[in-house]
């Protein structure tokens, strides 16, 4: 690996999978109108997290309260687009491909990755964790490490002896590679499994250099942002990882649902800055948190339905904390369909997170240009 | 006996006509003979359809899935494990990928499947009907809004997708066309869609609504009438362009990686006299895909295609699951199982946009490559299996063999797969070194089992395992 002198921005996105209920997220305790459509899924007051004189966090979000009042968390309010869909497969295309109109093909961080690295220099400048990869890492041609679990992580799992795997491991380098091919798409295949396997041999060192004093819980986020943490340590160059939690759908028992997700969100953010932090590696990293959609303003009995707008949240040592945007009216002549009105085009954090942060221009990814948010600082 | 390129020419075909077969299926059909497997293909009638039932009982979380993620994959994956119709279930797989509705949009699996459930009922018919079953589908009419399609306001989502993607193909047809043809089918919709909440998911029904439907003179494609769906549907079926467009797609579904929908217009086909052949027989048939197939299938240029396509992720995880055996269900891990096709890109009942899948080298991406890789490699690893077990036992009841024998010995029983001479000779390379393959003594037998579960992983994890 290269050293450079200054360290380059790494953006890591934990997307919160099932539409997260803003509303119960961010709750406006000071608005009284909150308590009269939420009879059931309310929370009062005096549970809640102040953050101001109107606004709180969920009871369950505490670390990450404590992170805020670090001046660590950026809360940006109204996020969504128009016409929002209500639907977590189309909406969820819409986040990962940057279209809200047309169907899209590409997703932005791919474009993002080979905008970062035109040459694949680097088959892991983007990780994703989880069994397959997420629509917005996906351009093709673009290599990225899709990672289950980064102790197995690499071809061939199931041959458990050490040599015998080496051995096969060997071989397939040997069959994949340009000394062997007839024609563009066997090329292209050679191609691809090359970096495949390439991206697991790189990634294998990151767990075995790995020590920290911080004990990530036994959950699956907690495992996924170890990983990162991990990798991130190693210095490997990756620049985007991606990982996600969930189900957040919640259209029923939303109270205990909630509870035990945000639970595992909070401990698990938390452990993973201290962790980057006790190592020096946290400068560099901001986190993106999103869900598809908010909920429904009104609950349904003991939970919420799908709605339009969202939040979304940039947590960092190098992120401005406070409140961006604002919280749409709650009035009930201001809301869609029962919704608060989206008042942040989704493409106004794509942008403010490219050309602030990751420093590129976002134009070719996001499509056209759209107003920043100033909350990146020095 | 049959010889060694009737075995080959029979693996292709059901390679490309099913889900593939074992070397054991392989003798007993090429003894029977190519002429009349397809017969037995095209007559899919006669088999024991695949009992639901047998799932049910043990997985009732499978009936009516409604919104639940999952199941719905699960369902057909035990059909296209478990059917004796194969080229059947490959058809419903093909018009699943052309009349493309997705959970995305529709947000309802039991429409979903009721519609592939359509495919597999009507998949050997004609076209035409075809076309109207699922211009009548609830999920098509909501996936492309037709419900919002109306007399003197009409919505031309579904009116020009007909055209563009499940008939003729852009170039053929004017924006005026698109207008006429979307006028034609107001009135078409689904019953009442009840909201989800509170009560959950209802099933839907096409419903015609005369007095929505705008019965006045269209010009469509140069024909002048009180137009309705159905004539316009007869209309399109007259256009060469439309034998023509299914023609290319059954050549890319069947024959070899053509380019993809949206070059059509501008790149001519892989094969031109071939995509002919098709379109005649398409013609002379009255659209009728069973006798179109016979064409297909019985040609030379379908014979010769061998190993030009790569494997759609659903031919990756059916036809593994069918050739080692012991997934017929319903055990438990179906669920699981009716994932890994979405983990390789393709998952079924939610397919990325109305265009279906793009196909070919588009299936691969680094993430999903190692992840076909690792799903074959696992199952034909594990040498308890039924159909490793069988492998093994011819391995053994040939004796003592050399590092080259027990190479091709393997590549016969996994393909047969023909490999160029430097790729075979890797394979040897690797198993020179532990000499000849030996059964006298446990401990060879021990060693042997393992060597051809690493050699079988090691041919599935080829470059040229990846195409059908």
């Amino acid at each position: 690996m290269t050293t450079v002198d200054k360290k380059d921005p790494v953006l890591v996105v934990v997307q919160l999978s099932g539409g997260n209920d803003y509303l119960n997220t961010v709750i406006p305790y000071g608005n009284d109108l909150y308590y009269d459509y939420r009879p059931s899924v309310g929370i009062p007051q005096d549970k809640v997290l102040h953050i101001d004189n109107e606004m709180g966090l969920h009871p369950n979000l505490a670390p990450i309260r404590g992170m805020y009042q670090g001046g660590n968390v950026a809360i940006i309010h109204g996020v969504g687009y128009e016409n929002s869909p209500r639907s977590h497969f189309r909406s969820m295309d819409i986040w990962h491909t940057c279209e809200p109109d047309d169907v899209g093909t590409e997703g932005w961080l791919g474009r993002v990755i080979r905008e970062l690295d035109p040459h694949k220099e680097n088959v892991v400048t983007g990780v994703s964790f989880g069994p397959s990869m997420f629509r917005a890492m996906a351009v093709p041609g673009v290599p990225i490490a899709v990672v289950e679990n980064l102790e197995d992580y690499g071809l061939l799992p199931g041959i458990s002896m050490a040599d015998q795997r080496q051995r096969i491991l060997d071989r397939f380098s040997r069959l994949y590679g340009p000394a062997i091919g007839r024609g563009p798409v066997m090329e292209f295949l050679g191609q691809t499994g090359l970096d495949a396997l390439r991206g697991a041999d790189i990634l294998k060192i990151a767990p075995k250099n790995y020590s920290s004093t911080v004990e990530y819980a036994d959950t699956t986020l907690a495992k996924k942002l170890k990983g990162i943490a991990q990798v991130h340590l190693a210095g490997l160059g990756t620049r985007v990882f991606y990982c996600d939690h969930g189900s957040y759908d919640s259209h029923a028992g939303q109270p205990s649902m909630l509870s035990v997700l945000f639970d595992d969100l909070s401990a698990s953010i938390r452990d993973f800055f201290d962790d980057l932090r006790e190592h020096d590696a946290a400068d560099n990293v901001i986190m993106l948190l999103f869900s598809e959609f908010g909920r429904r303003t009104h609950d349904n009995g003991s939970g919420t339905d799908h709605g339009a707008a969202g939040v979304a949240f940039l947590i960092g040592d190098r992120i401005k904390g406070g409140q961006y945007s604002v919280m749409p009216s709650l009035k009930s002549q201001d809301l869609q369909q029962g919704d608060p009105v989206p008042n942040l085009d989704f493409r106004s954090l794509y942008t403010t997170i490219l050309e602030n942060w990751m420093l590129i221009d976002a134009n070719p990814i996001v499509g056209r240009a759209f107003e920043k948010l100033d909350l990146v600082g020095a | 006996m049959p010889n060694k390129e009737d075995i080959a020419l029979m693996a292709h075909l059901m390679r490309r006509a099913g889900f593939g077969a074992t070397y054991d299926e392989l003798e007993i059909l090429a003894e029977r003979g190519y002429d009349a497997t397809v017969e037995e293909l095209l007559q899919p009638e006669v088999q024991e359809p695949v009992d639901r039932y047998d799932l049910l009982r043990y997985h009732p979380w499978s009936w009516k899935p409604g919104t639940i993620q999952g199941t719905g994959h699960a369902t057909w994956l035990f059909d296209m494990v478990n059917t004796r119709a194969p080229l059947l279930e490959k058809m419903t797989v093909f018009w699943h990928g052309i009349f493309a509705t997705g959970v995305s949009k529709v947000d309802h699996w039991d429409e979903i499947v009721d519609m592939v459930d359509m495919f597999r009922d009507k998949g050997l018919g004609s076209y035409k009907e075809m076309l109207i079953e699922v211009a009548k589908s609830p999920a098509m009419l909501y996936w492309l809004d037709n419900n919002e399609n109306h007399a003197g306001a009409p919505n031309e989502n579904w009116g020009r997708e007909l055209l563009e993607l499940f008939s003729m193909g852009v170039g053929n047809y004017t924006e005026k066309d698109v207008y006429e043809c979307s006028r034609a089918f107001t009135g078409w919709t689904i019953t009442p869609k009840l909201p989800r909440f509170p009560m959950g998911r209802f099933d839907w029904s096409f419903e015609y609504r005369e007095e929505d439907h705008d019965g006045d003179e269209k010009s469509f494609l140069g024909n002048r009438g009180n137009f309705n769906g159905e004539d316009i549907i007869d209309i399109i079926c007259r256009q060469p362009a439309t034998a023509r467009f299914m023609a290319r797609h059954l050549y890319n579904f069947f024959v070899a990686d053509e380019a993809q929908v949206p070059a059509w217009q501008t790149v001519p086909p892989r094969d031109p006299e071939a995509i002919q052949v098709l379109v005649d027989a398409f013609v002379a048939n009255d659209y009728d895909m069973r006798e179109v197939l016979r064409v297909l299938f019985n040609s030379d240029f379908f014979k010769e295609a061998r190993f030009s396509r790569i494997k759609s992720p659903v031919e990756v995880v059916v036809n593994t699951l069918r050739f080692v055996g012991g997934h017929e269900f319903p055990a438990p891990g179906i669920g699981n199982l009716g994932r890994q096709t979405g983990y390789m890109g393709q998952e079924v009942l939610n397919p990325p946009s109305v265009e279906g899948w793009h196909t070919g080298r588009e299936w691969i991406n680094s993430g999903s490559l190692m992840r076909r890789i690792n799903f074959v490699a696992d199952l034909v690893g594990d040498v308890n299996l039924p159909g490793v077990q069988a492998i093994l036992g011819r391995l053994r009841g040939a004796g003592e063999m050399p590092p080259d024998g027990f190479v091709d010995m393997c590549l016969e029983q996994m393909g047969p797969l023909d490999l160029d001479t430097q790729t075979r000779q890797e394979l040897i390379d690797h198993a020179a070194p532990d000499g000849n393959l030996s059964w006298d003594t446990p401990t060879q037998a021990d060693l042997s089992t393992q060597r051809v579960s690493e050699m079988l992983q090691l041919i599935v994890s080829l470059r040229d395992f990846q195409y059908a």
